[in-house]
């Protein structure tokens, strides 16, 4: 079973629909039991940093989704979901996020913000991610200290982090379930992993 | 780099997709899960569902629509036509639907786009603009182009923006339906005014016109409905051909 922690985003749906078209069984769950009794989680992302993971406190999820990601089990971060593993970010300050890693979420200063369309992704490291077009909506991106968990990176008037890898987190700035077939290709291979 | 976007668009009436020129016509033109999916096999970027109906029955049935395609398409998809209230936007999303597209309400009530873009994110405000020239200046249209606001376009573009849209779908009524060509000179000053993603409508016609408002005409991405719905060309096709005139897709 698959949790899809659920604080008010507006795409957890979506990532249902692409798991029960991919015969996954997934729940939707604010519940840290649900966190604690399921193989896989996925932290999917819409919103804003600090609505974010002022819900996550809220409901009591934040220590729950530290212990799964001790735990070893996969886990899987989209979006907001990536940018919540780290520090803080520019878009809310003085909200902690998770810490999981180091590093900070800032605003793109160049160009169009957000950045919304599809572009192309180049993995970095040997993982699930391959160079494809992916589906992008953001306005922020992740700044890592530790350069070694960079899975992909992708050019939006310069190169951002696009893809995070380390031990059982997996974690991309886009949508793979809004990116057709390569997104589908995509959530099969972290299912596999 | 961010390529750009080629958007077929599909008029939906009572749940099935109507074809035909400027609203007149219309003749029902099958079930739109099916076309969808047919765009979507294509290539297509992203998706517009714009909902005629005009009755008490209509969102029922724009809500399984949404529901169904959500289902099975994993593209973006916007849904407009007669949203007017936060719990109509609400329950579009829910439904499954990414974006949501608001025209003539946005006009009446400005604040609709400040109390949505805060309560979902700006990502999946669309605010659609019907534009066409009066007196060498662009005006804004609304209720399906039948009445003027006196409001000019740019500066609503603007306004828009300020107020939290993510995205603007503009309409030039001068060109739709014409097949002529997309409006490059409406499209780049509305572009150029604006730091959000300007989507192009009305005119698509050849191959060249979509390249054109593409690149002079700096849209960030390009819908069309005819060429598209009469097979014209296939989205494929567009793609190529933007392709080989150097503007960036994804194929």
């Amino acid at each position: 079973m698959i949790a899809i922690i659920d604080y008010g985003a507006g795409n957890l749906k979506s990532v249902k629909n692409a798991l029960d078209y991919l015969n996954v069984d997934s729940i939707i769950t604010n519940k840290p039991e649900d966190i604690i009794k399921s193989d896989r989680i996925i932290l999917p992302g819409d919103g804003s940093f600090g609505y974010m993971m002022e819900n996550l406190e809220k409901n009591g999820l934040v220590n729950p989704i530290k212990n799964f990601i001790r735990s070893g089990k996969p886990f899987l971060g989209i979006c907001l979901g990536l940018q919540g593993l780290f520090e803080e970010s520019e878009e809310s300050p003085n909200v902690k996020g998770l810490s999981i890693f180091k590093g900070k979420v800032v605003r793109f200063r160049k160009g169009k913000v957000p950045q919304i369309g599809w572009n192309k992704i180049f993995p970095k490291k040997k993982t699930i991610f391959k160079e494809d077009f992916m589906y992008f909506v953001n306005s922020y991106y992740v700044v890592p200290k530790d350069n070694s968990i960079i899975a992909a990176t992708t050019d939006y008037n310069g190169n951002f982090v696009s893809s995070i890898k380390s031990n059982n987190i997996t974690a991309m700035q886009f949508h793979p379930e809004k990116s057709g077939k390569a997104g589908i290709e995509l959530l099969k291979r972290w299912l596999k992993c | 780099m961010l390529t750009k976007r080629i958007i077929p668009c599909l008029d939906v009436k009572n749940g099935q997709v109507v074809k035909g020129t400027s609203f007149v016509n219309l003749k029902y033109a099958g079930n739109p899960v099916k076309l969808a999916r047919n765009y979507y096999e294509d290539g297509a970027d992203e998706l517009v569902f714009l909902d005629i109906t005009a009755s008490y029955e209509k969102r029922k049935t724009i809500i399984d629509l949404v529901e169904k395609v959500a289902r099975q398409i994993f593209i973006p998809f916007t849904v407009g036509g007669g949203i007017s209230t936060i719990e109509d936007i609400r329950n579009l999303l829910k439904a499954g639907a990414d974006k949501i597209s608001i025209n003539t309400a946005a006009v009446n009530n400005p604040d609709l786009i400040k109390e949505a873009a805060e309560k979902f994110g700006s990502q999946c405000i669309v605010i659609a603009i019907d534009a066409k020239k009066v007196r060498n200046k662009w005006k804004v249209f609304v209720k399906g182009g039948r009445q003027s606001t006196g409001l000019d376009a740019i500066e609503w573009a603007k306004i828009v923006e300020k107020l939290g849209a993510g995205e603007i779908l503009l309409t030039s009524m001068d060109k739709d339906g014409t097949k002529e060509g997309y409006d490059l000179e409406l499209t780049i000053k509305i572009s150029e005014k604006v730091n959000i993603p300007v989507i192009a409508s009305g005119g698509a016609g050849s191959l060249e016109s979509i390249a054109y408002v593409l690149k002079e005409g700096k849209a960030d991405a390009a819908l069309a409905a005819s060429i598209f719905h009469y097979k014209k060309y296939s989205i494929k096709q567009v793609k190529r051909y933007l392709q080989t005139q150097g503007i960036e897709v994804r194929i």
